[in-house]
């Protein structure tokens, strides 16, 4: 992935996958991955990468803590 | 005073992704408890001055992130961003294989991303410095927009970008270690 295009691309890797390119610089990247395999790769291994870290750092909220903060918010509300 | 019953039907949604950024930040639960109740306890307070219609789950980080870095972090000075070692681009996909596992048609993540369990992704991004695991959590997992995360935090876009891109190279970094670790990398046991 020496070849300048693809250096271009991955330099815009992350803002490209966050949504964060202007249309024409998205476009161009766009039009290099359909081109060119490797850099669709590992593009997409990328992708997946973030989407893999969003799913698995979920939380439930434990109920007591549910009830701690209405408990609070109704004890700041009956206090004002 | 805010009407109550109107702050609990807006804000109360966002506690289950509220509370598992306030883990991440602090990496203890009775502290996330404690930053997640502060938290809406400052909002309400300051409800009054919320502009509805504008981001309240924005609005509600900010207060989050402020209310940690004001009261929960440690108590010793922001370690500076050049503690955090230089990792070049692409770290992971390159030694799960990178192209030449997809060519012979097993992806990478295919084969290693989904065995990274919760507790594997949950400790590799607690493992980053604050500066690098907030900049990483805003955008990763709650998909905050760079603008949106540079107001969170009050920092500017570009610093909001360098650091998102050094505490991804070092979230990868982390991640490899762990696979390792636990040789979920191992070709060996690929069903080939």
């Amino acid at each position: 992935m020496a070849y300048e295009p693809c250096q271009e691309a991955l330099a815009t890797l992350y803002t490209y996958l966050d949504g964060e390119l202007t249309p024409d610089k998205r476009a161009r990247v766009q039009q290099h991955l359909d081109d060119c395999g490797p850099c669709f790769e590992a593009f997409g291994f990328e992708a997946e990468l973030k989407s893999v870290i969003a799913r698995k750092c979920q939380e439930q909220v434990p109920a007591s803590l549910r009830e701690r903060v209405a408990e609070a918010l109704r004890a700041e509300g009956a206090s004002t | 005073m805010a009407d109550r019953e109107r702050f609990e039907e807006l804000a109360m949604g966002y506690m289950g992704s509220l509370y598992g950024a306030a883990l991440r930040m602090t990496r203890n639960p009775a502290d996330a408890e404690d930053l997640v109740q502060e938290t809406y306890l400052k909002a309400y307070r300051a409800f009054g001055t919320f502009e509805e219609g504008t981001n309240l789950k924005s609005w509600l980080y900010k207060i989050l992130t402020n209310t940690f870095i004001n009261n929960y972090r440690a108590r010793r000075r922001r370690p500076a961003e050049t503690e955090l070692e230089d990792v070049e681009d692409l770290y992971l996909y390159h030694r799960l294989g990178g192209l030449e596992a997809a060519q012979a048609g097993r992806s990478p993540e295919d084969l290693v991303l989904e065995r990274f369990t919760d507790a594997d992704v949950k400790a590799a991004v607690e493992s980053l410095p604050e500066a690098f695991r907030l900049a990483v959590l805003l955008a990763d997992v709650e998909g905050f927009s760079y603008r949106e995360i540079a107001d969170i935090v009050g920092v500017p876009i570009g610093t909001v970008m360098s650091r998102l891109h050094r505490g991804r190279r070092a979230l990868q970094k982390a991640l490899h270690s762990l696979a390792e670790e636990r040789h979920l990398s191992t070709p060996a046991d690929v069903a080939t």
